[in-house]
């Protein structure tokens, strides 16, 4: 049987990729690719990891230049064929600045980077939820500046109406509430899918999450519903 | 072209003393250009040549079996095994910080963490040791918020994670705030790069940043003190841009990891000048270089200008022979440019041309170490026995309940969480323990296995300033003891030295005093110095910074399993004080600063046998599993530890200490500053396994009382629910920065 592949792209300013690499390489075990912005091919590969970072030092909106990265005209082409993508934080950004997921991240409510860690809930059941079934309360970190999820009021009533919120901020005990949720975004969104559901945006960092020693294996639970996903797609 | 006129008010301009000047003239044997004059007036400022502290410097220890790289390169090289090396350096941005806080600030991360990566090291962690003036000083809020943002803006985006530091309040800062920065890269010994210019003719490139007119005369505006016309010096901080920094952090990585280059070096203060010039000075060659290929971002630059820049992001490699072609490939698939400007020579001098005209040619060794050295008076201060004869103990205070809330509260002692939130404390995957235990716990990826250190910054700075020689001995003896609190063996140290006006005997004797402090400590625990820096005039208007030699220190781990947090883990447990108070100094505590507002008194005692002898102790019994937590007691004495151990952990719990450990009155027993203790939690079945232990080394332990419950009871004085206690700290910084 052949072996599902990661690739893992690194934009200029990345600097998640080794993480999520390690993660990949070490953690799961599963075999992951860098794989370089200039890049404009995505054959043989079976899952796609948009990681955090400050790509071209968000010196516009965050993800605004990344989106016109040559590997993200085959970052479109492998979603809209229903391939899986993650992106994470800065990931999520690109992706929404790239049209694959609805509204924008904004400067947190604190105009302050916020880095600690959050708790957050699963709600829509997607393709890379087979660990983390709704109503599961996970802990993980954020770390972004522009982390704060707007949309017009039609598209957050078509996110929720479809059940396309994945995450939400929330209390240890699963409670979304306004305390709970560190850098205003609406509804407390803290992730959502595409509507095909097989590309996920999420700000906090599963990969910080995913190993005893780091002091939390929370984060796996997401990153193994995308590996699984991508061994399916490879069988 | 119509230069001005070099003439001595045109030197004394510079900087430079009119002995240096002449001295400049005879060394050359004729008149100075204006370029040149510019070149020595950075060279030999005290910032590029340490004239005032070489002389001291050269006390440290800097030797050990681990030892690769002392102090005179970038960064300090240490062996941590099986062909791994750890690469660390800290370095003040205090003044450009003052003048410009987020630039300042960021510029600062920016700058060591390029003199981390030159040395062939992926930074994998940064620290950072911050004071500034009173609480309620009109400016304080807006320094703080300038500065922890500049340090989050570099350090967040280049992907460095920020794992620990420590923030100070006190008056004699209103004027001068100090921003220390560390960076600890990971290397293999055998690639290693250092900031030599070898092999002549060889090519010398250019990289990153064009060369504009910002930061011209940085290095020298860093060895003045200031005035009230300070403001002015605005357009000598740097910008900084990280995401120029990351792409040539990758690009010179991964130059690196080939056989390219002879020797690399970031331009940091005084720009290519300096840079260029140690680069000749350390390999005993010279340079030619050509300012017409100098990249620039502004028109018109003058020769002068050029040499003396400080824009940030630029590298000078000196490349082998043959190999620039594959060095501009690798920078250019990351978008650089990298240019050849001049060449490695024999000759021994500075030699630079503007279209095909001498502009500087200068010997590299009278930049270099014939550079003037000064063994500056040093006197104590007349009035100095008068402040230590202050005790500020003999008023023995009231209600110590009281005084703890306070104290836990309190600027200086409350949560840092606003400050460290804004850094990136988790990105690489590495931080095991991040802010707010007594020393960050750092996995690091040595090939296909990991090995862990431990890594804190320390300095007390009201110590130093009653006594230096004590005080610079003790930030060494916390540093190691915080480190081993973790669960790691000391390693080596870098230092920041932080002084006023060292041309003022008083000044120069708190110096000298506590290099040999830090230098008789680091001798007896076993930590030679590796990398450090030295920042005089921080001073306003004739006012000193207290001094502040500020103490990075490195420590291994044998095993992860071995790592600790200060807090207490669990209800049920004994806690034990290891180690015993001696005098219960109060001298220059924070105790005595809450209390009657002033730094005075002897300052504590330390005894280094006792100290090695205390940490071997907490060593020895978290790698035997006896010891489950460990919290060294320092600022705020034992009650402040205890209440640490109490409300720092995820999950706050209680204590009960039936009887203070000793017969000292009770404000002295509680918020005495003796060194040399630590606060350990234990399992009640391992009691007699740790006296046994301690027996061996010849420690006093005490058992203290219990973990568990919502109040910290400590004897007959102070009873406190947790959740005062908690709510105390939390909002310590409210009044700084404002809400959450």
């Amino acid at each position: 049987m052949k072996r599902a592949r990661t690739a893992v792209v690194i934009f200029p300013g990345s600097n998640c990729d080794h993480d999520v690499w390690h993660v990949w390489q070490r953690v799961l075990g599963r075999p992951v690719e860098y794989v370089f912005h200039t890049s404009t091919s995505l054959a043989g590969f079976d899952a796609v990891v948009l990681p955090g970072g400050f790509s071209y030092g968000d010196y516009l909106r965050s993800g605004a230049i990344a989106r016109f990265s040559p590997i993200m005209q085959s970052v479109v082409a492998f979603a809209k064929a229903g391939g899986p993508v993650l992106g994470i934080c800065n990931g999520f950004q690109v992706l929404t600045e790239a049209g694959l997921l609805a509204g924008a991240l904004t400067r947190n409510r604190t105009l302050r980077f916020e880095c600690r860690d959050v708790h957050i809930v699963a709600e829509a059941g997607g393709s890379m939820s087979e660990h983390s079934p709704p109503g599961t309360v996970l802990r993980m970190p954020i770390a972004h500046a522009d982390g704060r999820f707007v949309a017009d009021a039609q598209t957050l009533r078509r996110l929720e109406g479809e059940g396309l919120v994945a995450f939400r901020y929330c209390e240890e005990r699963g409670a979304v509430t306004d305390a709970a949720n560190p850098n205003g975004s609406a509804n407390g969104i803290a992730g959502i899918y595409n509507d095909a559901r097989n590309v996920l945006g999420l700000m906090p960092h599963p990969e910080r999450a995913s190993e005893e020693v780091l002091g939390c294996t929370d984060g796996l639970a997401i990153l193994r519903g995308l590996a699984d996903l991508a061994a399916k797609r490879a069988a | 072209m119509n230069e001005p006129k070099v003439t001595l008010e045109a030197a004394l301009e510079h900087g430079l003393r009119p002995e240096e000047y002449e001295r400049a003239r005879a060394s050359v044997g004729r008149d100075l250009t204006w370029a040149e004059l510019g070149v020595f007036s950075v060279m030999w400022s005290e910032h590029c040549s340490y004239k005032s502290s070489r002389v001291h410097l050269s006390k440290l220890p800097t030797k050990g079996p681990r030892v690769v790289q002392g102090p005179g390169e970038n960064a300090g090289v240490v062996d941590i095994g099986d062909g791994w090396s750890v690469v660390f350096k800290m370095e003040s941005h205090n003044h450009p910080s003052f003048i410009e806080p987020y630039q300042g600030a960021a510029t600062g991360v920016g700058g060591i963490l390029r003199d981390v990566f030159t040395m062939g090291a992926r930074p994998v962690a940064s620290l950072n040791s911050l004071r500034f003036g009173r609480p309620d000083h009109p400016r304080t809020p807006a320094l703080v918020a300038g500065v922890v943002a500049g340090i989050g803006g570099y350090g967040n985006c280049i992907g460095v994670p920020t794992v620990g530091g420590e923030v100070a309040f006190h008056e004699a800062f209103d004027g001068n705030i100090l921003v220390n920065a560390f960076t600890l890269g990971l290397a293999r010994i055998d690639r290693i790069f250092y900031g030599r210019a070898r092999g002549t003719n060889n090519p010398i490139l250019y990289v990153g940043a064009k060369t504009g007119r910002d930061g011209i005369h940085g290095a020298t505006m860093a060895s003045a003190e200031f005035d009230d016309a300070s403001d002015a010096k605005r357009p000598t901080v740097q910008v900084g841009d990280p995401f120029l920094g990351k792409l040539l952090l990758e690009a010179c990585l991964e130059v690196m990891s080939q056989d390219l280059l002879e020797g690399i070096q970031d331009m940091g203060a005084a720009g290519l000048t300096s840079s260029s010039v140690e680069m000749a000075g350390r390999g005993g060659s010279g340079v030619r270089l050509d300012l017409d290929a100098v990249p620039r971002r502004a028109t018109g630059m003058t020769a002068y200008e050029v040499l003396l820049s400080e824009s940030q992001e630029r590298m000078v490699l000196v490349a082998r022979l043959g190999s620039e072609d594959a060095v501009r490939a690798i920078f250019r698939r990351w978008g650089l440019d990298a240019v050849v400007i001049g060449r490695v020579t024999d000759t021994g001098r500075f030699h630079v041309t503007e279209g095909g005209r001498t502009v500087c040619d200068l010997p590299v060794a009278v930049l270099t170490d014939e550079a003037p050295r000064y063994h500056r008076p040093a006197v104590r201060p007349e009035g100095h026995d008068a402040l230590l004869a202050d005790d500020p103990g003999r008023e023995p205070g009231t209600d110590h309940g009281r005084a703890l809330l306070e104290l836990i509260g309190s600027p200086d002692l409350c949560s840092r969480e606003w400050v460290y939130r804004q850094y990136d404390q988790s990105v690489r995957d590495g931080t095991v323990v991040g802010p707010g235990s007594d020393a960050a716990v750092v996995r690091l990826f040595t090939g296909d296995s990991t090995k862990a250190i431990a890594l804190a910054v320390d300095c007390n700075s009201r110590h130093v300033e009653l006594d230096p020689r004590a005080g610079g001995a003790m930030a060494v003896a916390e540093a190691a003891r915080n480190i081993v609190c973790s669960g790691a063996e000391p390693l080596a140290v870098t230092d920041c030295l932080n002084f006023g006006n060292p041309e003022r005997p008083d000044v120069m004797w708190q110096f000298v005093e506590a290099v040999e402090g830090i230098a008789e400590a680091c001798r007896a625990l076993e930590t030679p110095v590796v990398s450090g820096n030295v920042s005089f005039y921080n001073e306003t208007n004739g006012k000193a910074v207290l001094p502040t030699p500020t103490i990075g220190m490195v420590g291994l781990f044998a095993s992860l399993d071995d790592r600790r947090t200060q807090w207490f883990p669990a209800a049920g447990l004994d806690i034990w004080l290891l180690g015993a108070a001696t005098d219960g100094c109060l001298g220059g505590s924070i105790w005595a600063a809450r209390a009657t507002g002033r730094t005075s008194g002897p300052a504590p005692r330390l005894d280094l046998q006792r100290e090695l002898a205390v940490q071997r102790l907490c060593l020895a019994a978290i790698r035997e599993k006896i010891v489950l937590g460990a919290h060294d007691v320092s600022e705020g004495g034992l009650a402040v530890a205890l209440a640490e151990c109490c409300i720092t952990g995820r999950t706050p719990i209680g204590a009960r200490v039936p009887e203070l450990p000793d017969s000292l009155p009770a404000h002295r027993s509680l918020f005495g500053e003796d060194p040399s203790r630590i606060v350990v939690s234990a399992s009640p079945e391992d009691a007699s396994a740790l006296a046994a232990l301690a027996r061996g080394l010849g420690v006093p332990i005490t058992r203290l009382g219990t973990t568990g419950g919502e109040e910290l009871v400590i004897g007959g004085s102070i009873r406190l629910p947790i959740a005062d206690l908690l709510r105390a700290w939390e909002k310590g910084l409210v009044p700084i920065v404002g809400g959450p």
